[in-house]
């Protein structure tokens, strides 16, 4: 079935379109990819598409046919405040800059790069979203691609299966090699790795791509593409496109520089640590039984702790670490015994802990631990 | 306080181009598409909320941490709450110095944002206005502002405070543990409070000024520049102690950076004398290029740096980053000098914050008088330490080159220099003062490879780029 697609520009894109195949294969035609996309670039991406493009009745311009080009995000919140809400139901208490930017890349279509200390919920966050997400759709998805020191190609886009190749050529010994050419070239033998998983996904995806600055510069090229387009080009089937737009996330602990170009895809979130009240409410959240005033006091020590130079400042998960053991401890207050068995678990240098304790005077007051009740009495 | 027009569109997008202008200005390179998409922001997120409009700008604005310092203080200038004093601050009335110091020292104590800011603001139109009206000398001081409000006397009258009627509050489950451990936080988080209450002022004052002088020169002179493009030479203490924070984060960016250019080199270096040797046997033709050996040994660094006051703070922080990366080398000793050359390696320690002062109480750096001399440095090295340099040393020279009219001894330079695999100069002064007055960069420039190192950025640059792996 042959449609024609007119441009406002009275270019002609022709496009070869097999109804019976699947609906995220459009393959590369006669056309060249500059010529097919012409439709799709002139239109802001994320929109439907305008009544003026609608050139004849039966020629319907849908999302496949111009190549998923223009996708909606299935992932949406309807506010700041929305989003802020469906985060805490799903057990994640945004400030209002994660917020507004979850939010905000969610409207925009934009992935979003986050970047802060480790321990300060960045992975979490992309959890959360799908979370979030899930009691009004089907249930949104996280597909995850954790990055390393040489992920590459076959890791994070897609693989043959070779063994199973091989093993369809033995089977089939009395075909000719074409016949068995375009068989062990096709879907049934192909392994789909994060990246195309999502990308190939009808359902409302979230998509986390994490430590991205583990990976190689050569990783970001390919990234570049993925989140430019939301395309995947596979040589031996065609560029397979996004039917729905997935929320990106990537996440990095910036031990590396990301390359501009990559920066420039996304919006960027860069997570601190978190404001007083504000922990002292996730980390209630997170440790249930916990007593309000040893909850803001575990806060007030922690932070006390992060405005001292040391190697490692503890974070978010560290606090909630803390709370649990003083909880399993049975601790009702903390006093310098506890503080002191305890610092273990928040600081994960030798050095650290006893910049600490000479900081805190733990060594002073636990000396003269009588002298102290006198002049507390 | 309420906007004192609402901008139409027009109006709106001249703001949102000057708005990435002055950022521009300041170092984060929002690039055209950067505005676009900030202009999708303002679409979508509407103006009603400043709040979240300024997390919405800084996502679409700013691309890596760090900078969004700069960020807040340029969104403050150019999306100001309001306009001239608020409602709230007028109806206060007239206030002496001392009510105002009364209500500073509750509002610190409760540790209560929004007054703060309200006591800010009154403080700055109270006690800040400097220079004659309608001319171009006035405006508003944070500066005096902080100076006759001293809110940093205050601490141990709200201690005091706490410590009569807040002992009870404190104390409430009746456990006296409780109360004297998280007491001890107090003055630290107080001194915190009265930090960001100091922020608030200078953020007032500058918005007060923009009012006046127009947003530009505010955004040109006030607006501090982020971490990696204070001048090292001009920094004061605070920046210094700033910058010494970054030392590890940036130490490990750059390590990684070094350990990918040292796996580059392994391979595809082609060994040239050896494959023309080769191509004899082909007619000259290089048909079989010959690979250069990959060469396992770090290089060895040396560091000689001029410790004198001026150069003090760039010298502190370059031995601080090097000592951070020392991993990356094989072996790195760091010498400091005046006017006389000492080892100082076993000195260096990241925690150290004064550094300057430990130098000069425990290393013999000066001789006869205290300013300092290039050529005698030298001469010192090249009679006590040259052994320390050799075929796979990397010597950086860290200083201004300003030798108060001595005798630059070019010749121990160049011995130091013969010796080495690479010499290099580090020199905090920007290029264009090279040379002028006592400064002897110009000559030494001529022996060995000079670069100008004014802020973090060139010094991150040179590290990354040139520094032999």
């Amino acid at each position: 079935m042959r449609r024609i697609v007119q441009h406002d520009r009275h270019r002609v894109v022709e496009a070869e379109w097999s109804e019976s195949g699947a609906s995220h294969e459009s393959v590369a035609g006669d056309t060249h990819p500059s010529e097919r996309n012409v439709v799709a670039v002139s239109l802001p991406i994320g929109q439907t598409v305008p009544d003026q493009l609608r050139l004849e009745t039966d020629l319907t311009l849908d999302a496949e046919l111009l190549h998923g080009m223009i996708v909606g995000m299935t992932v949406t919140f309807a506010s700041p405040t929305d989003a802020k809400q469906r985060l805490a139901r799903a057990g994640y208490l945004a400030s209002d800059a994660v917020a507004t930017t979850v939010f905000l890349a969610a409207t925009l279509g934009k992935p979003l790069l986050v970047e802060g200390p480790a321990g300060v919920g960045k992975t979490a966050l992309a959890q959360a979203v799908a979370e979030a997400t899930r009691s009004d759709h089907e249930g949104a998805e996280l597909i995850r691609l954790q990055c390393y020191e040489g992920v590459d190609e076959a890791r994070a886009l897609y693989e043959w299966n070779h063994a199973k190749q091989l093993l369809r050529i033995t089977a089939g010994r009395e075909e000719s090699w074409d016949e068995a050419r375009t068989d062990i070239f096709s879907e049934e033998f192909l392994l789909p790795r994060p990246l195309l998983q999502a990308i190939r996904r009808d359902d409302p995806t979230v998509l986390l791509i994490d430590e991205v600055d583990k990976a190689d510069v050569e990783i970001e090229g390919l990234l570049l593409e993925v989140l430019g387009d939301f395309q995947v080009t596979v040589p031996e089937l065609g560029t397979v496109t996004a039917t729905q737009r997935p929320f990106v996330v990537l996440t990095s602990n910036a031990t590396r520089e990301l390359s501009e170009a990559l920066r420039r895809r996304c919006l960027f979130l860069h997570v601190d640590f978190p404001d007083a009240e504000l922990e002292a409410d996730i980390v209630r959240l997170k440790v249930a039984n916990l007593d309000k005033t040893l909850a803001d006091s575990v806060v007030r020590v922690v932070n006390a702790l992060r405005a001292m130079p040391l190697r490692k400042s503890p974070s978010v998960a560290e606090t909630i670490d803390w709370a649990r053991t003083l909880l399993a401890l049975g601790a009702d207050i903390l006093d310098d015994d506890v503080v002191q068995e305890t610092l273990g678990v928040i600081l994960k240098h030798r050095d650290d802990v006893e910049k600490a304790t000479a900081k805190l005077d733990l060594n002073t007051v636990l000396g003269g631990g009588s002298d102290d009740q006198a002049s507390g009495a | 306080m309420t906007a004192a027009h609402e901008p139409d569109d027009e109006d709106l997008t001249a703001r949102l181009v000057a708005f990435v202008g002055a950022l521009r200005s300041k170092g984060i390179p929002a690039g055209t598409s950067e505005t676009v998409d900030a202009a999708a922001v303002i679409d979508v997120l509407g103006l009603a909320n400043r709040a979240l409009l300024r997390e919405g700008l800084a996502a679409a604005l700013v691309r890596r941490g760090g900078q969004r310092d700069v960020f807040d203080m340029t969104f403050d200038l150019f999306f100001p709450a309001g306009v001239g004093i608020s409602e709230a601050a007028l109806a206060a009335g007239d206030l002496e110095l001392d009510d105002l110091r009364d209500l500073l020292a509750m509002a610190l104590a409760d540790g209560d944002l929004r007054t703060l800011e309200q006591i800010a603001e009154l403080a700055v139109d109270l006690l800040g206005e400097v220079g004659l009206p309608d001319t171009n000398t006035a405006g508003w001081s944070a500066y005096q502002t902080l100076e006759r409000l001293r809110p940093q006397t205050l601490i141990a009258q709200i201690l005091e405070q706490r410590g009569q009627g807040g002992s009870g509050g404190q104390g409430q489950n009746g456990l006296q543990g409780t109360s004297q451990f998280t007491d001890r936080l107090e003055r630290e988080e107080l001194r915190q409070a009265i930090e960001r209450f100091r922020q608030m002022v200078q953020a007032e004052a500058r918005r007060r000024t923009a009012e006046v002088r127009g947003r530009e020169v505010v955004t040109r002179h006030a607006v501090r520049p982020g971490h990696d493009r204070i001048d090292f030479l001009s920094a004061n203490r605070q920046q210094l102690e700033e910058l010494r924070r970054t030392v590890q984060p940036l130490a490990r960016r750059l390590a990684t950076r070094l350990a990918a250019r040292r796996r580059k080199n392994r391979r595809d270096r082609i060994d040239i004398r050896r494959t023309l040797r080769r191509s004899m046997g082909t007619g000259g033709v290089p048909i079989r290029p010959v690979y250069a050996k990959p060469n396992p040994a770090r290089p060895e660094l040396v560091l000689l740096c001029d410790v004198s006051g001026s150069v003090a703070g760039f010298s502190g922080f370059t031995m601080h980053l090097v000592q951070a990366l020392s991993g990356q080398f094989s072996k790195v000793r760091v010498f400091a000098f005046v006017n006389a050359m000492d080892e100082v390696t076993d000195l260096v320690d990241l925690d150290e914050t004064d550094l300057a002062g430990r130098i000069a109480r425990e290393a013999h750096i000066t001789k006869w008088h205290t300013s300092s001399d290039y050529g005698e440095a030298f001469a010192d090295f090249a009679e006590l330490f040259l052994d320390s340099v050799g075929p796979r040393t990397c010597v950086l020279i860290l200083g201004d080159a300003r030798n108060n009219n001595q005798d630059p001894n070019l010749g121990a330079l160049h011995e130091i220099a013969q010796r080495s695999r690479r010499t290099f100069w580090l020199n905090p002064e920007h290029a264009m003062r090279w040379g002028l007055g006592d400064s002897v960069a110009t000559e030494y420039a001529e022996v060995v490879q000079m670069h100008e190192c004014c802020n973090v950025d060139q010094l991150t640059h040179f590290v990354s780029r040139l520094l032999p792996v």
